[in-house]
Order: structure tokens, then sequence, then C-alpha cells
């Protein structure tokens, strides 16, 4: 029996998308559709927010066939800042100047990670203006909508547009 | 989590204060000021914010952005000299 071992920043196809305040439903929509994209096409998925969001997406996916493995945030935190979780793919969902100090801090824990942060709500602009760290940024006016959202999020990730 | 929820502490800024806010009443409001990184531990809980994240220290009073996912960036003060003097010793001091 061989033990796994895991070098910091190297590359191990394991992604994590961290969720922000469930208050913009467009957010529940992307979110498992990523999942569903990035399980399909073979990432290990991690999906890290506060409880509510987490059950809703419990209670949208009882058969977890979408959503995978999940982990309250905080206790994600602990793990990676302890660099006992990892992941060369992290995905930020920021519709407030929460979710963007959220980004900021994946930004430092992760810093050989591909970071996203999916920019979205009411007014995302001046939020993704406010950004000052490395990362690639997808921005749309979206609360209720998610499809221009999708849009973005597959040319981003290179996923080929769906009809659906 | 709740740690630090369930100490007794006082609240500096009202809700919806961004996180820049925060650092820069910090920086504007206490003599004696540290930085400290995303990851410090404080209260047992791990500090969320942009880097570097300010902390003002008043003798024992700790004042430090406590960040939750639906409320925003709360400036927090609570009162623990061990916890400040650990601050001293393991945070940046202010140049």
């Amino acid at each position: 029996m061989t033990e796994s071992t895991e070098i910091p920043g190297k590359a191990t196809g394991k992604a994590l998308l961290l969720l922000g305040c469930p208050e913009a439903p467009a957010q529940q929509a992307i979110a498992l559709y990523l999942a569903h994209q990035l399980r399909t096409h073979g990432t290990d998925l991690l999906i890290t927010g506060n409880p509510s969001v987490l059950n809703l997406l419990k209670v949208s996916d009882p058969e977890k066939r979408y959503i995978g493995e999940m982990k309250v945030l905080e206790k994600c935190i602990e793990e990676i800042v302890e660099k006992r979780r990892l992941a060369d793919l992290c995905v930020v969902c920021a519709h407030n100047d929460a979710a963007i100090a959220y980004a900021a801090t994946m930004r430092h824990l992760l810093p050989q990670s591909r970071l996203v942060v999916i920019i979205f709500g009411k007014d995302p602009e001046p939020l993704a203006a406010s950004i000052d760290f490395p990362c690639e940024k997808i921005v749309e006016k979206a609360v209720h909508n998610p499809m221009q959202l999708k849009a973005k999020v597959n040319e981003v990730f290179g996923w080929a547009a769906s009809r659906t | 989590m709740g740690c630090i929820e369930n100490l007794k502490y006082e609240m500096l800024l009202p809700l919806g204060a961004s996180f820049k806010e925060c650092r820069e009443y910090v920086e504007k409001n206490f003599a004696e000021v540290w930085y400290v990184d995303p990851g410090y531990k404080l209260f047992d809980e791990y500090i969320i914010g942009l880097p570097p994240i300010a902390l003002g220290l008043d003798e024992g009073k700790i004042v430090f952005p406590y960040t939750k996912p639906c409320h925003g960036t709360y400036l927090l003060r609570i009162e623990d000299t061990d916890e400040a003097d650990r601050v001293r010793k393991t945070a940046r001091k202010k140049k």
C-alpha cells in the first residue's frame, strides 16, 4: 500500500468552489452547473460555503449527482492553512465585499492555483474593480437569471455551449 | 465556528463597512498597528481578508476585521491581554 504524497502548489486535478452568501439565486444555479461540468471533466471538486448555501445545494441535489464533497467554509480554510488541502483551481462566487475578502484569502493561501472569481449581482462592476490581486474575473450583472453568466463561464473554461 | 461570536466584543464599525474601510479605520485611529496575512490565527479562528490585514492594539485590547459571507466585515474590539501580547510577538509592526 502506498501513501499519497502531495506537493504544495503542484497540479493535482483538484478544484475548490467557494460560494458566497446565497442571497442571489443565480449563484445556486451556477454552482450546480460548475459542479456538474468540473466533475464531468474529471476534476476532484470540493464545494465550500456557509451552512445555508451548502444546505441549499444538498436539498437541490439529494442524490448528489452534481455536488459531490462539501465542507463548511471555516473547516475548509483551516485545512488549507494547515496544508492538509490543496487545489490547483479555485473558483469563488462573489456578489458582495465579504466574498472578495474570501477570494483574496484564497489568493494568498493558494498562490500557485488558478483563481477564477465570478462577480455577479445587481452591480458587479465596482466590486470587480475593487479586486487588486491576480485572478481571472468573470463579471456579469446577474441576480436571478444565470444564462449570461453560464455563457461566460463556458467561455473561460473552454466548455462548449449547451442549448439548455 | 462561533468562537469569536461567543466572546465579549464591541463593534466599532457598523455592518456594511468594506474590508478596506476597516483597514483604514484601524490605521487612522490606533497608535499601535500590526499587520498579519490571511490565515493568521486570532482567538482560535483563521482571519479572512485582503493582505495585509491591519490589527489595532490598545494595551490589552485587539481591534480586528471579522468577515462573514452573508454579513460582510465587522470591525470588532475584544479585550484579551494574552492574545494581544501574542500578536505583538508574531505579527508585523507598522513601519
